[in-house]
């Protein structure tokens, strides 16, 4: 394996952000350790867990199984960029708080991304369709109910 | 690169497998040729009798095409079992059959449909059938230096076709234990014309059952006739034993699925208007 850098510009919430990073450099680790965007959280590092969901070109994938070069040219969108402008948080994220969709945190930024994504392709979904949205991303504390529940709410004041 | 690297070099389209198997250092290419800017490999054609799809195009686009879904019902339904919303966005329908992981949704539905592999290498094409394509577990009988480059899905033109995919995992979204596809088209009288089933997670590869299929022809496809199909598919499976299933546990679940998706897939060529 080489430790040639490549040339890289990403858009990252709405900035471009270029890079020079080596071949095999996951997305998910530039992202935390390059940009400091810590937001992202890293789990399994194998594609299980839905941690690390972010967005690209605006649909949800998991940056443990990418690699830096491929995002080159894309968008991407992490939990820091769902937050409005102002840096208040967003509807999604209110409903998450209100309903205790979170205990120790570590899904959310996961739980967050693939919530949005649902809601930018289906303003109105199910619970079944919630359901199956969040079904890569694990959570060991909640058991989903209320993480469920804040994608209906925020569902319900998105309208 | 291929030609010249080898085994030691691996295309990478979506990566929802080569990555968690490079993570967990279970393969170590020395090379990674990225396919995935490559606009000519992500297509899907409906033409009269066959959709043509391109390799490097995503599960979820395939998901989403009402024209596919229309003409190939089987892969839509396949695709509600793969993975997740964030792998499906990512992965492709390409990076699925050459992976060849005999529990995975799509070689079961190329192989229960005979879908056609167009295999191309610097030094030309050539096309697979499914059967010849899947060698093994996770092995297929591309050489070192080819890519999947096309799929050709064949399209059932009766009027009354009807299809079904069903699958036993521990969670949804999970590999298979046991996975079961299958396709039937009947007549004005409701006689089987043409029929199609197979088994996933039941063997070293995806199996299809061409000849059991073919005793159900000028069948009505009671529950008799259909039982006694899954039955003899269930013996004819080898599945092994794991952590998660017993062998026996297996063969089980493909006699009970294999009924499952062939009495669905009758009741829907019944109820067929298209």
């Amino acid at each position: 394996m080489s430790d040639k850098l490549h040339e890289v510009s990403i858009e990252v919430n709405g900035k471009a952000r270029p890079g020079a990073v080596p071949a095999r450099l996951s997305l998910v680790d530039w992202l935390r350790d390059e940009l400091c965007l810590t937001g992202t959280h890293v789990g399994c590092e194998h594609g299980i867990c839905g941690a690390c969901s972010v967005m690209l070109d605006g649909e949800p994938v998991r940056s443990c199984l990418m690699y830096t070069v491929q995002a080159n040219g894309h968008r991407v969108t992490t939990v820091e960029g769902l937050a409005k402008p102002d840096g208040s948080m967003s509807i999604l994220q209110d409903a998450f708080c209100e309903t205790h969709g979170l205990q120790c945190g570590y899904c959310t930024p996961g739980m967050l991304i693939a919530a949005q994504g649902l809601l930018n392709s289906n303003p109105n979904p199910t619970e079944e369709q919630i359901r199956d949205a969040i079904g890569g991303n694990l959570c060991r504390c909640t058991g989903y109910q209320q993480i469920v529940e804040a994608v209906q709410l925020a569902a319900e004041r998105t309208k | 690169m291929l030609s010249t690297h080898g085994d030691s070099a691996k295309l990478i389209a979506g990566g929802q497998s080569l990555v968690p198997m490079m993570a967990m250092r279970l393969v170590r290419p020395a090379f990674l040729v990225d396919i995935n800017e490559i606009a000519e490999l992500k297509f899907a054609r409906t033409e009269r009798d066959t959709a043509r799809i391109g390799a490097c195009l995503r599960q979820s686009v395939v998901e989403r095409d009402g024209a596919l879904a229309t003409r190939v019902p089987l892969l839509r339904q396949a695709l509600a079992w793969v993975g997740h919303v964030q792998t499906r966005n990512r992965g492709t329908v390409g990076g699925s059959l050459a992976h060849a992981d005999p529990s995975a949704e799509l070689p079961l539905a190329a192989q229960v449909l005979g879908a056609k592999m167009i295999l191309r290498s610097a030094k030309g094409t050539r096309t697979l059938d499914a059967e010849e394509f899947f060698s093994g577990p996770m092995s297929t009988s591309m050489r070192p230096d080819e890519c999947l480059e096309e799929i050709h899905w064949p399209v059932w033109s009766e009027k009354r076709t009807g299809s079904a995919f069903t699958e036993i995992a521990i969670r949804h979204g999970d590999f298979a234990m046991v996975a079961a596809a299958a396709q039937v088209a009947l007549d004005a009288g409701g006689r089987c014309t043409r029929a199609a089933f197979g088994l996933g997670g039941a063997g070293g590869t995806p199996l299809a059952f061409p000849k059991i299929a073919a005793r159900l022809l000028g069948a009505k496809l009671e529950d008799k006739a259909i039982e006694d199909a899954a039955g003899e598919a269930a013996k004819e499976c080898d599945p092994g034993s794991d952590l998660h299933a017993t062998k026996e546990y297996r063969r089980h679940l493909a006699r009970v699925l294999a009924g499952r998706v062939l009495r669905e897939a009758h009741a829907k060529a019944l109820a067929a208007t298209r």
